[in-house]
């Protein structure tokens, strides 16, 4: 059986649940008020805000948090970096991050270096794993901040995040952390795994795009980078997206253990059956790897070339190859785990969605397989 | 991001592989992207006495582009003559190709790069053989 088109980027973005659709279609027709509004279509959209900011709080178990919705993650963690160093730096004007954090925490941190600031970007092993040691190390006296991501969005590597959280507690750091690609995806618990700030996002999880929210602790300083009608408690001006926010409660309301059992399930097949192909290797770690993510290398094979073969063959993957890239450079985070130049031209980054079955997994390796070896067939490498 | 033409070359691929006993190998490496490119060539003299690439081959590690530039410029090279080969400009190529994104042209260079080492290497055997049969006549 030939599928029409299997969608495997997944981490990319989501399709958005039908359930959400219908739930976000009311707030544009009928429950279209503004929340800050006085009267009862204000007040029916305020209720509607309360209700869908309970469901997402109760997934982290917050409690000394407040949440704040915002147009995504990377403007949640814009909203963390630059509010936080704003706030704090009469405080202390260091911040520690990873090497391997999505481009809008190291851009805005590149940002703040410009402004001033001093950023440690921590180093990470093979497998994208911090030294909790070197974390440690690296804490100061000015330090404010620590941004370490729950889950890496190239190779799928779960950060220790509950020790991360008990060193900067224990030092007195306030500690944030990108969790867009593991939020319902993996246990997070705001209080046991010390979490200051969170950033959470929608499209991630077959909600609609344009939504996310960073959980704050209440006695946590910070300063608002969006200034207008004090909206979101002040830190977020600008009319409240009630759809959009709507959409994304039933997409966390929607998303539950089976579904990440079976993304799991599917996961495993997927590497079990890439790993028989001849110079293929998995990058990111076995264990401690997020649900949906499958992110490998071919030795001796382009990434964009395979990526175009696959999508051919009706598969939808992704690839940080240098060719793809703006910069023709490898990627940050494959340079980081220190991969062999013959590996990082050739990564393919395959991640599961709830939709996919064992049968379009059958389906992407016999395609991956035949890719791989009509591509080595014309390179002048020899295996 | 690719037109109907670069995609055909991508897809199906022409003059790929190596010639053996080939007249002339040229190599090419884009240090920065890491694409490798190897060009083969066959020569021969044509009626009129010129030297033509009577065969050429190419084998690519690479992306989109540059899979389809080694086509193409393998296209454009045979049965030429050396010093009209050495003519074609990667403008010729993308140009023959239908375009290629900005970003995408240096592949074109990458391929030139690789035909004109194989001419040169050719040209640098037939001293050599020449030395040779003239030390040999010595």
């Amino acid at each position: 059986m030939k599928p029409d088109r299997i969608y495997m980027d997944n981490a990319a973005t989501t399709r958005v649940d039908p359930d959400v659709v219908k739930a976000m279609t009311l707030h544009f027709s009928e429950g279209f008020g503004n929340s800050s509004s006085l009267h009862s279509f204000g007040s029916d959209a305020g209720r509607a805000l309360s209700k869908s900011r309970e469901t997402i709080s109760r997934r982290v178990k917050a409690r000394d948090h407040r949440l704040v919705f915002t147009s995504g993650g990377t403007e949640s963690n814009n909203l963390a970096l630059k509010g936080i160093a704003f706030a704090n730096r009469k405080r202390g004007k260091h911040i520690i991050t990873s090497s391997i954090e999505h481009d809008c925490v190291l851009n805005s941190c590149k940002w703040l270096e410009k402004q001033g600031f001093d950023v440690t970007y921590l180093p990470v092993d093979s497998e994208g794993f911090v030294d909790l040691g070197g974390l440690e190390n690296a804490i100061r006296r000015d330090t404010i901040l620590v941004s370490i991501m729950h889950a890496n969005n190239e190779i799928g590597t779960m950060e220790p995040i509950g020790e991360i959280g008990r060193i900067c507690s224990d030092h007195d750091v306030w500690f944030h952390t990108d969790a867009c690609q593991s939020f319902t995806k993996a246990e997070i618990n705001l209080e046991k795994q010390n979490i200051d700030l969170l950033t959470i996002n929608s499209h991630k999880i077959c909600g609609p795009k344009g939504v996310g929210g960073l959980f704050i602790r209440r006695d946590v300083a910070i300063d608002p980078i969006m200034h207008g009608g004090g909206q979101g408690s002040g830190l977020r001006s600008g009319t409240v997206n009630i759809p959009g926010i709507v959409g994304f409660a039933k997409a966390v309301e929607i998303m539950n253990d089976s579904r990440v059992e079976h993304m799991t399930r599917l996961r495993d097949m997927l590497i079990k059956g890439v790993l028989d192909i001849d110079g293929s290797r998995l990058n990111g770690p076995m264990r401690k790897r997020l649900c949906n993510n499958a992110h490998f290398s071919f030795r001796h094979i382009e990434g964009e070339s395979l990526i175009v073969r696959l999508d051919l063959k009706g598969i939808a993957a992704s690839t940080g190859s240098a060719c793809s890239s703006g910069s023709l450079e490898p990627g940050h985070v494959l340079t980081a785990i220190g991969l062999e130049p013959e590996y990082t031209n050739g990564s393919v980054r395959m991640s599961l969605g709830r939709e996919n079955t064992k049968d379009e997994i059958g389906y992407a390796l016999e395609a991956l397989n035949e890719s791989v070896d009509i591509l080595r067939r014309i390179s002048p490498f020899k295996n | 991001m690719y037109n109907e033409t670069v995609m055909e070359h991508f897809m199906r691929p022409r003059n790929t592989g190596e010639i053996t006993d080939a007249d002339g190998i040229g190599k090419a490496r884009n240090p920065v992207c890491g694409d490798v490119m190897h060009i083969f060539i066959s020569v021969n003299k044509n009626n009129a006495g010129e030297e033509i690439i009577s065969d050429i081959r190419f084998q690519t590690f690479g992306c989109v582009a540059a899979i389809a530039t080694s086509s193409m410029t393998t296209e454009l090279a045979k049965k030429k003559s050396l010093d009209d080969a050495l003519k074609i400009t990667r403008d010729d190529v993308a140009r023959a190709l239908g375009g290629l994104p900005p970003i995408k042209m240096h592949c074109s260079n990458l391929a030139l790069g690789a035909l004109h080492a194989a001419i040169n290497d050719y040209h640098e055997k037939q001293k050599q053989s020449k030395g040779n049969a003239q030390a040999g006549t010595l």
